[in-house]
């Protein structure tokens, strides 16, 4: 527990006139479960899709595994990353999402050995056998040869978790993996994460309504209000007493929102 | 010489300048066959639009199998077909007016679905609507229905339009003097195919260039909420 | 007496044989065209982008018979000013001018329906770390191609009716076949009945074919399974 595993230092992001992270800073260890909790358009997605290498960044650095992420050393100073760079950095992350998006015209297996064969170069069966224990893992054995469009969206996002978990990253990003989810889908998937939550070399950032979930599986919560973060501490601190108005401001109309469904 | 107009073979630019005025002529054909072409296959694929949409099917089948049959037999075929076959029958046509007949009428099964594409696409609570105000039915296709299907279908025809014109060359193989047949027999003579066949070319591209980009300049102007017919 | 529309048969026959390989040929053509453009449409590369526009507008703007009589007429004189011999057996340029036409069209269908497939597929690609190349060709592509089929259906109709132009360049089609029968006859009626019904019945099977063919591609779309 040392080094940081991601560091943002002073990242800016705008979408045109619009900026979505104003030179945002925060650390997160090795092995670290954060939960970033915010109201919509607080630019809490735009963390994990920058770490992603979704979207380019406009200042700052972001750092992964003690490297920077979106430049590379040159010769003098930091340059913008090479589409190499990325490739390699990107190796050690995995994304889980909000819309599954789950290959449509592969079967759940394939869909988990596609990319280990073609990007990690791994044998046939070696990822064969390996999608079998992700898919033992997430509960969905007996579904291997079906097609993504045959199973529920709670299914379907579990496959999209062993997807991810097949590349053994480092890092896992969950962004608002339950929010497309009927209420009765959403355990399921909860369930999965928190099991995963359990293994100690995996670092998890997890973007997520689910208040409830996100105090019981996460090490520190981070608050996002318009592109900075408000307040951040232990679940224990953040939930029971927050210091800053704006987060009980959020707190309570999440609560609201949870007891009107 | 063609049309009264010598040509210049020093080179090829010469050649191409003095040619211009002889394409220019074949091209007044083409728009003319074009336009002519266009109008038989509104007309045409009304009727089948109209018939394809009757109660009985001893009506909108037979339109049906029609229409498809049209759509899957070549233009040139049945472009020979009214040219060698009419006459049999008595009834002799110039070549220009079969031919624009056979343009006519291999569109009519294209724009018959233009028609029917966009009257259907005009939303059922617009009829319940006109329903619910007491119209009648004839009150409602021509009031509420066609005007908001015709932004819809101007721009589909549009597109048509400039389809039969890169299908007028094809009346060339019964001696309209269109503007390729021109240009082949300026060829023939000046034993140079390149310069003219290239300049056919060119013209239409300039053409079909334009004529797309006012189909989308229509596409986008026509106002959405629909033409009173009035 | 045999009625004369079966001695008319086989030499129609014979040139629907080459009406039916003219169709083949080309519409292979077409598709190879249609993917390398449509792709090169949606290339970063402007060089790319521009060449594959170029030759879209270039065969879509202007009329198939045009680019027929060019490739057949004009560029054989083209090759003597530069002195190699480009003059093309007609089957060579039927083939040529059918699937470039064809293919300027169809690249038009193939980058519609590449754009069409959900951003969020490339974005999990690019998540699971594959290269440009392999999210084309592994993801974009095999759906894109579904989506694709009823258009390339109508194309390679359309293609098959064009066949019968490369009939003005003596090639022994089904159209060129019965010219020869009606010059030699006068049989106008008869014989372009049965040219017609002889369309008609291959564009039926054409049209069949293509959507067994879409029915395979799309086996695992929602509802088609």
């Amino acid at each position: 527990m040392n080094d940081p595993i991601i560091r943002f230092d002073n990242v800016v992001k705008r979408f045109g006139d619009h900026t979505v992270l104003d030179e945002l800073n925060f650390d997160i260890r090795k092995g670290e479960k954060v939960t970033i909790i915010g109201p919509s358009g607080s630019g809490k997605s735009t963390v994990l899709r920058i770490l992603m290498t979704l979207e380019g960044i406009e200042g700052g650095v972001v750092h992964v595994g003690g490297e920077p992420l979106w430049h590379e050393h040159g010769p003098v100073g930091l340059v913008p990353a090479s589409q190499a760079h990325l490739h390699r950095m990107r190796g050690q992350l995995g994304m889980v999402f909000q819309q599954f998006n789950l290959f449509p015209h592969m079967t759940v297996l394939r869909n988990i050995t596609e990319a280990p064969v073609k990007v990690l170069g791994l044998g046939k069966a070696e990822a064969r056998d390996r999608a079998e224990e992700l898919l033992e893992l997430v509960g969905l054995s007996d579904h291997a040869q079906k097609y993504p469009h045959q199973l529920s969206g709670g299914q379907q996002q579990r496959v999209g978790i062993a997807r991810a978990l097949a590349m053994r990253p480092n890092i896992l990003l969950f962004d608002e993996p339950t929010s497309a989810l009927d209420p009765e889908l959403v355990g399921e998937v909860l369930n999965v994460i928190g099991q995963l939550s359990e293994e100690h070399d995996l670092t998890m950032l997890l973007v997520t309504h689910e208040m409830r979930f996100a105090r019981e599986i996460s090490d520190r919560i981070l608050f996002f209000d318009q592109g900075r973060i408000v307040e951040e501490g232990s679940p224990a601190q953040l939930f029971t007493s927050p210091q800053r108005e704006r987060t009980r401001e959020f707190l309570g109309s999440e609560l609201d929102r949870v007891l009107a469904v | 010489m063609l049309f009264g107009f010598e040509w210049d073979t020093t080179n090829a630019l010469t050649l191409a300048l003095s040619i211009l005025p002889i394409l220019m002529v074949g091209l007044w054909v083409t728009l003319q066959a074009t336009v002519l072409g266009f109008f038989v296959a509104l007309v045409m694929g009304m009727v089948l639009a109209v018939l394809k949409g009757a109660r009985s099917r001893l009506v909108s089948w037979p339109a049906y199998a029609v229409t498809e049959f049209i759509r899957d037999t070549p233009l040139l075929v049945q472009l020979f077909f009214l040219y060698y076959v009419l006459p049999e029958y008595g009834i002799v046509l110039p070549a220009f007016l079969t031919g624009a007949l056979a343009l006519g009428i291999q569109y009519s099964a294209y724009t018959s679905e233009v028609y029917r594409a966009g009257l259907e696409a005009v939303g059922h609570d617009q009829r319940e609507a006109a329903r619910a105000l007491n119209l009648s039915r004839a009150r409602t296709f021509t009031h509420v229905i066609v005007p908001q299907a015709i932004p819809r279908i101007i721009p589909a025809m549009g597109n048509y339009l400039v389809s039969i014109m890169k299908d007028v060359p094809v009346l060339s193989v019964v001696t309209v003097l269109e503007m390729l047949n021109v240009a082949r027999i300026v060829g023939d003579r000046t034993f140079d195919y390149l310069v003219p066949l290239s300049m056919v070319g060119g013209i239409y591209l300039i053409l079909t260039l334009v004529a797309s980009s006012g189909v989308r300049w229509l596409d986008r102007n026509l106002p959405n909420q629909g033409i009173p017919l009035k | 007496m045999t009625p004369h529309w079966i001695e008319y048969l086989p030499p129609l026959i014979e040139g629907a044989w080459v009406t039916l390989q003219l169709t083949v040929f080309s519409t292979f053509l077409g598709v190879v065209m249609a993917f390398l453009f449509g792709v090169g449409k949606l290339s970063h590369n402007p060089f790319i982008r521009a060449f594959s526009v170029a030759y879209i507008e270039v065969f879509r703007g202007t009329s198939l018979l045009v680019q027929l009589f060019w490739l057949y007429f004009a560029l054989p004189l083209t090759g003597q000013a530069i002195g190699i011999d480009l003059r093309l057996p007609p089957v060579v340029a039927g083939v040529l001018a059918l699937g470039l036409n064809i293919g300027a069209y169809g690249a038009e269908v193939v980058r519609g329906a590449i754009q069409s497939v959900h951003p969020g597929q490339h974005e999990a690609a690019l998540a699971l770390n594959f290269t440009p190349r392999q999210t084309m060709l592994g993801v974009t592509i095999p759906q894109a191609v579904p989506e694709m089929m009823p258009a390339f259906g109508n194309l390679a109709v359309q293609n098959l009716k064009d066949t019968a132009l490369v009939s003005l360049i003596s090639l022994g089609d089904m159209t060129f076949r019965a010219e020869q029968i009606r010059n030699f006859t006068q049989d106008s009626t008869v014989i372009y009945t049965m040219l017609l019904f002889m369309y008609f019945g291959m564009a039926l099977v054409l049209t069949a074919i293509m959507r067994l063919l879409e029915r395979r591609v799309g086996q695992w779309r929602p509802g088609k399974g």
